[in-house]
């Protein structure tokens, strides 16, 4: 009895998360350009839409860009901070960790509306690359905390046994550290990625006049009505999410990312 | 190698690039935003350096009073609605296997990273006339003819439900995780049903934990700016979207940054009373 309770609360919350997905994926596969589920017909051609329609396709290309380049910058951030938080006794240097989790954990529009104002004042509003600095800011915390993650998880006799055999920090960082602490690396890259694909407010409010990204192009489609495009560009967004997470799942420790310890270190 | 403090400043390096940074496009910025609110408007958009309080005392206007009120009361709502479907569900997740908790993970990640705009199109087609829910419920008998279930307030609802409830999962996930597993066992030996035992073991054992998440999740829900336009009516606008409203549409930047602050210093309160219960949780 209990057992089939719990069998149909996981289905409950499983349908409700994937409902709306499962309908904008039967829309996305209509082969008129109409709103209907069931789909009437069976067509892929708005899936190629996204790659041959010029407007899509820059809007693609944008986004990708952006979230390729702005990920880079904000783990460039994230590992000398955490390295040096974690080498080095500073207690003041905490309030850079703080900074870093700040832009996160506020509103969304707190943040778009202060690079905003800060761009309109230094004169380079609507620079495609203020775009880059707005997100890497923006998702910095997740190379951060997995990085702070990924640190705390060192054994400190290694990097101790590496110098007492003569090895400086810069030897110790890129023979001992970098190995050990690659899979958060890569993780809080893939974190950074993905979220800056997704994110809306930071790029609309900064370079949303000039450059269209995909969040913002399905936003403008939808306010001049329906295109079955967004339905295939939703399931390529939600299928490249499921697959770059299931990558670090694989080859990373997800609970152990998420903050459940494994039950041996703790 | 230990841990010491650095002893030149050639030891502080590592920390140039990251100080930098986030000082020039964080703190900056924000300096920035917090001194626009004090400036004079200027008719056609612009605005001056000034020191005057007329942005802040426009924001004590019934109208925008309400609009506050209404932000605060919706994500209240949500933050309650999403802690009461994820506790459960977070307990029950860590009884899975852990191959399936990782399955159910990817998922709720999937979810989380999903863009607002994406989030309101997938639930705008689920209540639209054409391809959504009521087509279900016409077939089935309950309903003459599809309806279009939104705008409306229940929409809206709805859609941030869907939008935070991954996140509450996700916060409460450590903590639950983390949980000595004998507690519940006790209870279940000493012949309490898996319900009570819930709800007179686990509910009171994080009860600090339950706190602090409405807490997060409410400041998540503050936060959300386009699901309101796109799944409600103008009356269901929150603080985010007019704040970006008067931003961009009606270029009365020092009003916008105004209502950022107050956003802000409400956000900060919150923050500084979860502190405080996480404190008074590791005393306990």
């Amino acid at each position: 009895m209990m057992q089939w309770l719990k069998r149909f609360y996981f289905l409950v919350i499983g349908l409700f998360l994937s409902l709306p997905l499962i309908i904008v994926a039967g829309v996305s596969v209509n082969a008129k350009q109409t709103l209907a589920f069931p789909p009437q017909g069976f067509s892929l051609s708005w899936y190629g839409e996204i790659f041959t329609n010029p407007e899509w396709r820059s809007a693609l290309l944008a986004s990708v860009i952006l979230a390729t380049t702005s990920a880079a910058l904000a783990v460039l951030i994230a590992l000398p901070l955490s390295w040096f938080l974690w080498r080095r006794i500073a207690p003041w240097a905490n309030i850079f960790q703080v900074l870093g989790i700040a832009p996160f954990t506020l509103p969304p529009v707190i943040t778009a509306l202060g690079l905003l104002t800060f761009w309109a004042t230094t004169g380079f509003y609507g620079q495609p690359w203020t775009a880059v600095i707005g997100h890497a800011i923006f998702f910095v915390t997740l190379p951060l905390v997995t990085l702070s993650l990924g640190f705390s998880a060192i054994d400190r006799s290694f990097v101790e046994a590496a110098a007492t055999m003569g090895a400086n920090d810069r030897t110790i960082f890129r023979t001992v550290v970098l190995p050990l602490i690659l899979p958060y690396l890569v993780s809080g890259y893939a974190f950074a990625f993905v979220l800056s694909l997704n994110e809306y407010i930071v790029a609309y409010m900064t370079v949303g006049f000039t450059l269209e990204t995909l969040p913002i192009k399905i936003f403008n489609a939808l306010r001049y009505g329906y295109t079955p495009t967004m339905a295939s560009v939703t399931i390529l967004f939600v299928f490249t999410a499921a697959v770059i997470f299931s990558l670090v799942a694989k080859f990373g420790d997800l609970p152990k990312l998420l903050g459940a310890m494994a039950s041996d270190d703790k | 190698m230990k841990r010491e403090p650095p002893q030149s400043i050639a030891d502080y390096g590592p920390l140039f690039f990251p100080a930098g940074m986030l000082l020039i496009f964080f703190v900056v910025p924000f300096g920035t935003m917090i001194a626009v609110s004090f400036f004079q408007r200027q008719e056609g958009g612009f605005y001056t350096p000034a020191f005057v309080f007329t942005n802040y005392e426009r924001f004590l206007s019934a109208f925008f009073g309400g609009v506050l009120g209404f932000s605060l009361i919706l994500a209240v709502t949500v933050a309650i609605c999403c802690v009461v479907l994820a506790l459960p569900f977070t307990y029950l997740l860590s009884t899975l296997s852990r191959r399936l908790q990782v399955i159910w993970l990817v998922g709720l990640l999937s979810v989380l990273s999903l863009s607002e705009v994406i989030i309101g199109f997938a639930w705008s087609t689920l209540l639209s006339r054409t391809a959504g829910l009521s087509n279900l419920l016409v077939k089935v008998g309950l309903l003459d003819q599809p309806v279009a279930l939104f705008p409306s307030f229940g929409a809206v609802l709805t859609g941030m439900v869907y939008q935070a409830l991954p996140y509450t999962v996700l916060v409460l996930y450590p903590a639950i995780v983390r949980l000595d597993p004998t507690l519940m066992e006790a209870a279940r030996t000493l012949g309490s049903s898996p319900i009570r035992a819930f709800f007179n073991v686990l509910v009171p054992a994080l009860r600090n934990t339950i706190m602090a998440t409405l807490i997060m999740v409410f400041i998540f829900a503050l936060g959300s700016y386009l699901l309101p336009q796109i799944l409600g009516r103008p009356q269901h606008w929150t603080l985010s979207v007019l704040i970006t409203d008067q931003a961009i549409y009606q270029s009365n930047m020092p009003f916008a940054a105004a209502m950022a602050v107050f956003l802000v210093l409400v956000t900060l309160g919150l923050v500084a009373l979860t502190l405080l219960i996480g404190r008074k949780g590791e005393k306990a």
